[in-house]
């Protein structure tokens, strides 16, 4: 448990207001911009996802945001507090995309390297790093060299070092990239109880179903600027596919629908199906009566749910993937 | 606080190098054989003594040999102890923005210019420990086998720990902006510049050449570390033997002034805030 042993947070009063903020930030290398204008805003005890294809920029923004690139242009604040305070640094827990440890070091005395780093107190860190070690499934091999741990197992060690402060927000910078498939699922777990205690998460993935499965909020990320945000459920049905199973098609019908929403596909027959696309659930709804009012019966109308891989390779790919 | 978790990382570290055990090992090789040299050195001065006497020349004086022995022994430590300091921190930094190393560590509450000043001082303080131990193996040789003791012991191994500290602030500030392979050969081809500046200004005071001078001031406002041995070495021996050396490749007769030791604490200090300047910004 996370939980035990964690010392609610009582430090500073930092804010009420978003725990990420971003606005407007921007880097350029060269004549190269790996970040365009990076502008988000994530609040307290979210999930947020970070998506994006190769080269949008999304480990660029979250070295930004932890303070190991300095931004060519704009500001951020974490916790309220500017970018590389101390503070808020005391209270963020960071996985790094490339995962290097001190690796001639045990198992434990890594954790307690970064816990020391982190100024915890000798107690603090001889009842937190068992801990720790022990939420990501470590526990018993801490004595061990960490050259000694698989991939797998760096990874995990790596997380264990990010959640060594009971963090207020943690960014993960691709958590699962060395996982098999259930150690994923351990880290999807391990996220979701991070939620549960109020942890703010910022998931840096481009595993689309990992990100379905965890986060509240996601931002889509393309050429370094976001593309697309909101909550999950929202962008899920921003655009709706749906299918009119309908008993006759009186003519003009199709025309006259294609007013409130966008027709795709029309199969005819004795039981035609009309499959469209709508910009919201309005405009089925609206459609639904256009359709009854021309006298078609209607059978059905089967809302296609569509995933988050649809939509992201639909918003990608009207951006073009290929970086600028 | 965090500076020393860094600087105690850092020494740890170091002590893991196989270079550094090389030297090491290199070194107990060294004052191993030191020993049994100056033992060989006093048996045939006390040989040639007896003969003397047999021939009723007058004794020679011991104090002026004794004292070079005890120059080439610490003239090696100080060689030992760059080359260690060099190659010991050469990557220091660049090489763990390329592992990746830093990026945990970084984010953390601490300052950038603390990792800088906390690796600094974790080599600082592993070098200083391996010249206090050298240094006091050729003075106790010397001391015990030879039963010479060489003055102002105390001001020249500080000046031997202060070459350290000038190396070590140019190797870990080319190392914040340059890669480790030519950090290492760019700041070992400094110090080699200082030492032939050094040695042709020894050369330009035994012929009395202004330009060969001038050379060799030129190399130690550049690198001032073999300036500041060159006083270590005038300091360890009594007056009678480096007037007896002359200018010599091992030492000078005409020792630095008090404010080229200024320049090299400045030196030193100024490089190692440039490093830290220089890192504040770095992108990792």
């Amino acid at each position: 448990m996370i939980a035990t042993g964690a010392e609610p947070h009582q430090a500073q009063p930092i804010s009420v207001a978003p725990v990420i903020e971003a606005f407007g930030l921007r880097k350029v290398y060269g004549d190269r911009v790996a970040v365009e204008d990076l502008s988000l805003e994530v609040y307290e005890g979210e999930v947020f996802g970070f998506l994006g294809p190769n080269g949008a920029g999304k480990t660029t923004s979250v070295k930004m945001l932890v303070g190991l690139i300095q931004p060519t242009a704009g500001t951020a604040r974490i916790l309220g507090r500017p970018l590389g305070d101390l503070e808020a640094r005391r209270q963020i827990g960071f996985l790094p995309e490339l995962f290097r440890f001190h690796d001639w070091l045990r198992g434990q005395e890594l954790l307690d390297l970064h816990g020391k780093l982190y100024g915890m107190s000798r107690q603090e860190r001889r009842r937190r790093i068992p801990e720790v070690l022990a939420l990501v499934g470590l526990a018993g091999v801490g004595h061990l060299r960490v050259r000694a741990y698989s991939k797998g197992m760096q990874q995990r060690i790596g997380i264990a070092q990010a959640l060594l402060n009971n963090p207020r927000v943690v960014f993960l910078d691709e958590p699962t990239s060395a996982l098999d498939p259930l150690g994923r699922r351990d880290v999807r777990e391990l996220i979701l109880r991070l939620k549960s205690e109020g942890v703010t998460v910022f998931l840096n993935s481009h595993l689309l179903s990992e990100v379905e499965s965890v986060c509240d909020r996601v931002a889509i990320v393309n050429h370094g600027r976001v593309v697309a945000t909101g909550p999950m459920s929202e962008l899920l049905s921003r655009e709706l596919t749906v299918e009119f199973r309908l008993g006759a098609l009186p003519d003009g019908v199709v025309g006259g629908l294609a007013t409130y929403v966008q027709v795709e596909a029309v199969t005819d027959g004795p039981r035609p199906v009309v499959v469209a696309r709508a910009s919201d659930e309005a405009a089925i709804a609206r459609a639904v009566d256009y359709l009854v009012r021309s006298g078609a019966p209607v059978y059905g109308v089967v809302p296609e749910r569509r995933t988050l891989e649809e939509v992201f390779v639909d918003i990608v790919s009207r951006e073009g993937a290929e970086p600028r | 606080m965090k500076v020393l978790v860094i600087a105690q990382l850092t020494f740890r570290e170091g002590l893991r190098k196989k270079l550094v055990w090389g030297v090491l090992l290199l070194s107990l090789l060294f004052v191993v054989l030191y020993v049994w040299g100056f033992h060989l050195f006093v048996q045939d001065w006390r040989e040639m003594e007896a003969r003397r006497a047999a021939r009723g020349v007058p004794a020679g004086t011991y104090e002026i040999f004794a004292s070079a022995m005890v120059l080439l022994g610490l003239w090696t430590v100080n060689f030992l102890s760059g080359v260690m300091t060099i190659f010991a921190s050469v990557g220091t930094i660049a090489s763990e923005i390329d592992a990746g190393t830093l990026q945990a560590i970084v984010p953390k509450p601490i300052r950038r210019w603390e990792i800088v000043l906390g690796k600094y001082l974790g080599f600082a303080g592993m070098l200083a420990l391996y010249i206090a131990a050298m240094v006091a193996s050729v003075i106790l040789t010397a001391r015990i086998v030879g039963d010479y003791t060489p003055p102002n012991v105390v001001e020249g191994t500080l000046l031997i720990v202060l070459v350290m500290l000038i190396l070590l602030s140019l190797t870990v500030f080319g190392s914040t902006f340059l890669s480790t392979v030519t950090n290492g050969v760019v700041v070992f081809m400094l110090y080699g510049l200082a030492i032939t500046g050094g040695l042709v200004e020894q050369i330009g005071t035994a012929l009395d050449n202004d330009v060969l001078i001038r050379i060799g001031v030129i190399s130690s406002i550049v690198v001032p570390s073999d300036s500041m041995w060159r006083l270590a070495s005038y300091l360890f021996q009594p007056r009678l033997a480096v007037n007896f050396l002359g200018p010599n490749p091992f030492g000078t007769t005409t020792p630095p002034s008090a404010f080229a030791v200024q320049y090299a604490v400045a030196y030193a200090l100024v490089l190692l805030l440039a490093a830290m300047l220089v890192f504040r910004k770095r992108d990792l």
